[in-house]
């Protein structure tokens, strides 16, 4: 999905840089870039690292570094543009979940269009870009961990050394500890279902949780009011 | 970090923490919180966590510790953590290879 965006934007001092949050590994990650064959560095993230250094707690997220090494813009929702097939009518023969899920992502906040603009005007100007933060604005929006987010940290991490009920039991308590990460969800849940279904383990899936909070408040929206460093 | 015992080696903990310990405590940069001196080359996790503000979890059943991060600001400075992760294409890769060009880390997921 990156990649057009990237072919634009290469040739002026500009990369991306993929990284996969996947504990499964390779073997989860490698199809979908098998058969993107990126030309920029396509990482994978076994132990959810990203989600440790930079305060990462769901996908997709982008974060911009400037050419000293500087965050400009913290982690926030990216998407390329608006995934095509979510606006593609559903044949009568998709299974219900499935409605359901897609009928809920129609409503995540995505603003692809926007973040696209954003980062071009961004490769463009640089510093004088309204998009570029200056270090006050990124650490206001880093914020703080709180304590029950540094033991839900300490527990997906002990999570994810373990296996089976073993594991289960950290991870359901990272979850109640940091119950908007989803990151430390929706990988628990796949790890016992893909389609991250309820199931004897996890009473609720994604498509659960993504209604009783509410699709609008899934991705927070794109805090893009032009402000000059 | 998670270590199948409390007592780790100091530079492990070190490496997986951002402290430097020295003879007047856990330092980084000018601030340093006094602690027992540790017992040769190894930290005893469950004396510093708990000064250090960090999280010490123990699964008795699982042989495993695990040790969070202290609560505070996500990051003190604008600077971004620097990593190495394994690249698709064999090898590893550093982020800091891409000082002097705009970066866009995207975070994605198989799941």
């Amino acid at each position: 999905m990156w990649r057009e965006l990237r072919d634009e934007l290469k040739d002026r001092g500009f990369e991306v840089v993929t990284v996969a949050l996947e504990t499964r590994g390779w073997k989860e990650a490698r199809r979908w870039i098998d058969a993107a064959q990126p030309e920029h560095p396509s990482l994978l993230d076994a132990t959810h690292l990203l989600g440790e250094l930079y305060g990462i707690v769901n996908v997709p997220t982008g974060v911009w570094i400037d050419e000293q090494g500087l965050l400009v813009r913290p982690p926030e929702p990216a998407f390329p543009g608006r995934p095509a097939f979510l606006d593609q009518p559903l044949p009568d023969t998709v299974n219900p979940r499935l409605r359901g899920v897609l009928t809920e992502a129609r409503k995540l906040n995505m603003e692809g269009d926007r973040y696209a603009a954003a980062l071009r005007d961004w490769v463009a100007q640089g510093a004088d870009s309204p998009y570029a933060l200056g270090p006050e604005e990124v650490a206001r929006r880093l914020g703080e961990r709180s304590p029950e987010a540094c033991r839900a940290a300490a527990h997906f991490e002990l999570a994810q050394n373990l296996e089976g009920e073993a594991a289960v039991v950290h991870f359901k308590e990272a979850h109640r500890l940091q119950p908007r990460n989803w990151a430390y969800k929706r990988q628990a849940w796949s790890l016992v279902d893909r389609t991250q279904a309820p199931n004897a383990i996890y009473p609720t899936g994604w498509l659960e949780e993504v209604r009783a909070l509410g699709a609008e408040f899934y991705y927070p929206p794109l805090e893009f009011e032009p402000e000059q460093r | 970090m998670v270590t199948s015992a409390p007592l780790v080696p100091v530079a492990e903990f070190e490496r997986q923490t951002g402290w430097e310990l020295k003879p007047e405590g856990a330092c980084r940069g000018s601030l340093c919180i006094p602690l027992p001196a540790p017992a040769g080359d190894q930290v005893d996790l469950r004396s510093v966590a708990g000064k250090l503000g960090m999280p010490l979890l123990h699964d008795a059943e699982a042989g495993l510790w695990a040790m969070g991060p202290a609560p505070g600001p996500v990051l003190e400075g604008a600077v971004a953590p620097d990593f190495t992760l394994p690249d698709w294409r064999g090898g590893d890769f550093r982020l800091a290879s891409l000082r002097g060009r705009k970066v866009l880390i995207l975070a994605w997921a198989p799941w």
